[in-house]
């Protein structure tokens, strides 16, 4: 039984036993728990007096206190749910929106249609991303975290669209994939089951990849106070530890700790992509 | 031109366009209006009522048509004109975009060229050594990983805070002031360095992925195991890798200048610098529109002229590009 099912999902298995995988995967999983299960241990609200101020981590304060007595643990753990949550939502978008787009330009490549497509991407792809972003959330009075998501994901896709397009036009000669369109199956239903579903484990990456570049969009719009006006985010701790002289005050505890959260996360799911690389890429494999 | 030439031109001018004309509609659209609450900020500043309505009929000519708000917006464009800024009162918003972009040049044209280099340099050595790729490759995600920002914080905590040989905050020091002496040029690059250092590590990381996969699947190819096979050194096979692997490079580099401007602009709040970033978040804090605007259309004319300068190296490295110049296919 248990044979017949890793024979049927080779790729699986290959992913599963590699060693950058397994170690990136299980950072992914604490880094999640601290986000789910961490404002439940928290003893405090994020935004409450906690005790005394400028205080280093201690077993009452796992992460210390802020200039003003806030307990950075508990704001981190807040910060880090908002943080991934928008990077998340805007990850999935960013990569819907990046493989439609592939797809499709890379179905009709070499068309008009195909050259428009590219030509929007391309216009997004040289777009500075932040200073765009500053300017459309500098006039949304009012952000929450599907309205970040969004923000973020629409200048995210450009490079998506690039690399399924060049995956797909790949595919697209192969014999089976002509033997579908002769047999007039639509081109829905083409791109789904013979391009799509051969591309899982690319878009999987793909979507690795997004997750990160996202999260690193939201944190950085945080930092400049332009994140989600509701709540505590990541960058925004650390905007405050910035704004208070925290750094200068040799607070590393408050400017440092939460983002180093964030990197090693990002740092995890690298190692998770380069892994799956190795394990999809029978030309890797063997190593 | 080439046709590779034109094509991209074609890019980046549409790219402008487009860029234009968000910037005309984006006041427009958003709720809220930011155009009454600028005016009710001026009210009790002398003479300020008079100037910014004078800039809002400019700017803005709200009584006319769209269209031709829409032209006007384009004259304001090409002649420099983007108003007067409201935090540094009454200074036009182009003065003020020429004294802070120096500062931008200063720390991103040397990081990023620098980076690169060795980013590539690095990753090539970790592409063909086993070890060294071992050791350094998490190192450099963990590099490419960090948000600009915070490697700001590390960079500010260990070299100004517990070292203390780096000022941590401003351009040059209070005491100075901008002239052509040593005494200033020396202040200067003191503070200049944590700044550069900063955006300088974060770009590493990235490029030195880069080059290092590049050479893993350069290393694979037929003409690698040939020369292998031939006893060729291990640093031969390297440089031809290089080679080859250095073309995506370049292309990633235009593909990523716009991040990296982005990075620039939060690192610039860490440190207080005063250059376009700074800049643009004040103007947002402040609401003061106009600068807002101003900055935004100088960073992105600044990365697309970047980007025309990228293509026009690639022209000349890549030789299939440079035939495709001369041939005008």
């Amino acid at each position: 039984m248990a044979k017949d099912f890793w024979a049927k999902h080779e790729n699986l298995y290959y992913a599963l036993t590699n060693k950058k995988v397994i170690f990136g995967l299980t950072i992914v999983a604490i880094v999640f728990l601290l986000a789910a299960f961490g404002p439940l241990i928290a003893q405090y609200e994020y935004d409450e007096y906690a005790g005394q101020g400028y205080l280093p981590p201690s077993s009452d304060h796992f992460f210390g206190t802020t200039i003003d007595g806030k307990d950075v643990f508990t704001r981190t753990v807040h910060g880090l749910r908002s943080t991934l949550l928008v990077g998340a939502v805007a990850g999935t978008i960013a990569t819907l929106i990046g493989c439609i787009i592939g797809f499709v330009a890379g179905y009709y490549g070499g068309t008009i249609f195909d050259e428009l497509l590219m030509m929007l991407t391309n216009i997004f792809v040289v777009m500075p991303q932040l200073a765009l972003l500053i300017v459309i959330a500098a006039f949304l009075e009012v952000r929450g975290t599907f309205v970040m998501a969004v923000i973020v994901a629409s200048t995210a896709w450009p490079w998506t669209a690039r690399a399924v397009r060049s995956q797909t036009l790949s595919l697209k000669n192969q014999e089976y994939v002509s033997l579908s369109r002769i047999s007039s199956i639509s081109v829905s239903r083409i791109l789904r089951e013979d391009i799509a579903s051969n591309m899982f484990s690319y878009v999987f990456m793909v979507f690795i990849q997004q997750f990160n570049g996202t999260m690193l969009a939201t944190v950085q719009l945080e930092f400049l106070g332009l994140g989600p006006t509701k709540g505590i985010s990541l960058g925004l701790v650390m905007q405050n530890a910035v704004n208070w002289n925290g750094i200068q005050l040799g607070m590393w505890w408050w400017a440092i700790i939460p983002g180093l959260i964030l990197t090693i996360l990002i740092t995890a799911l690298y190692f998770v992509n380069t892994g799956l690389d190795a394990a999809f890429n029978p030309r890797l494999r063997e190593m | 031109m080439g046709k590779y030439l034109r094509k991209k031109l074609i890019i980046y001018i549409i790219t402008f366009i487009i860029a234009v004309t968000i910037n005309f509609a984006i006041p427009r659209m958003m709720p809220g209006d930011p155009i009454q609450s600028l005016l009710s900020r001026f009210s009790g500043m002398e003479g300020g009522r008079e100037i910014l309505e004078e800039q809002l009929t400019l700017l803005f000519n709200l009584d006319q048509p769209i269209w031709e708000q829409y032209l006007n917006f384009w004259k304001s464009v090409f002649t420099f004109d983007f108003g007067i800024s409201i935090i540094q009162f009454p200074t036009p918003v182009f003065d003020i975009i020429k004294r802070a972009v120096v500062y931008d040049l200063a720390v991103l044209f040397p990081a990023i060229i620098l980076s690169w280099i060795v980013g590539n340099k690095l990753g090539a050595y970790s592409g063909t050594d086993k070890k060294v790729d071992n050791a350094s490759m998490p190192f450099f995600y963990f590099l490419a990983s960090s948000p600009y920002f915070w490697m700001a914080g590390i960079v500010v905590f260990f070299f100004g805070v517990v070292i203390g040989w780096f000022p941590i905050s401003g351009a040059y020091g209070s005491t100075t002031s901008p002239a052509f002496t040593w005494n200033f040029i020396a202040d200067f690059l003191h503070h200049w360095f944590l700044p550069f250092f900063t955006m300088f590590l974060v770009q590493l990381g990235g490029w030195a992925i880069g080059m290092r996969n590049m050479i893993m699947y350069e290393k694979s190819s037929n003409y690698s195991k040939y020369m292998e096979t031939l006893g060729a050194s291990k640093k031969l096979i390297r440089n031809y890798g290089f080679r080859n692997g250095v073309l995506p490079q370049v292309t990633g580099l235009a593909l990523r200048i716009g991040r990296i401007v982005g990075g620039a602009i939060t690192v610039q709040v860490v440190f207080n610098y005063p250059g376009l970033g700074r800049m643009m978040l004040d103007a947002v804090q402040n609401q003061d529109y106009f600068l807002m605007q101003g900055v935004f259309l100088t960073i992105v004319t600044m990365v697309l002229a970047a980007n025309f300068l990228v293509d026009i190296v690639y022209m000349f490295i890549d030789p299939r590009v440079r035939l495709s110049f001369t041939e005008e296919v």
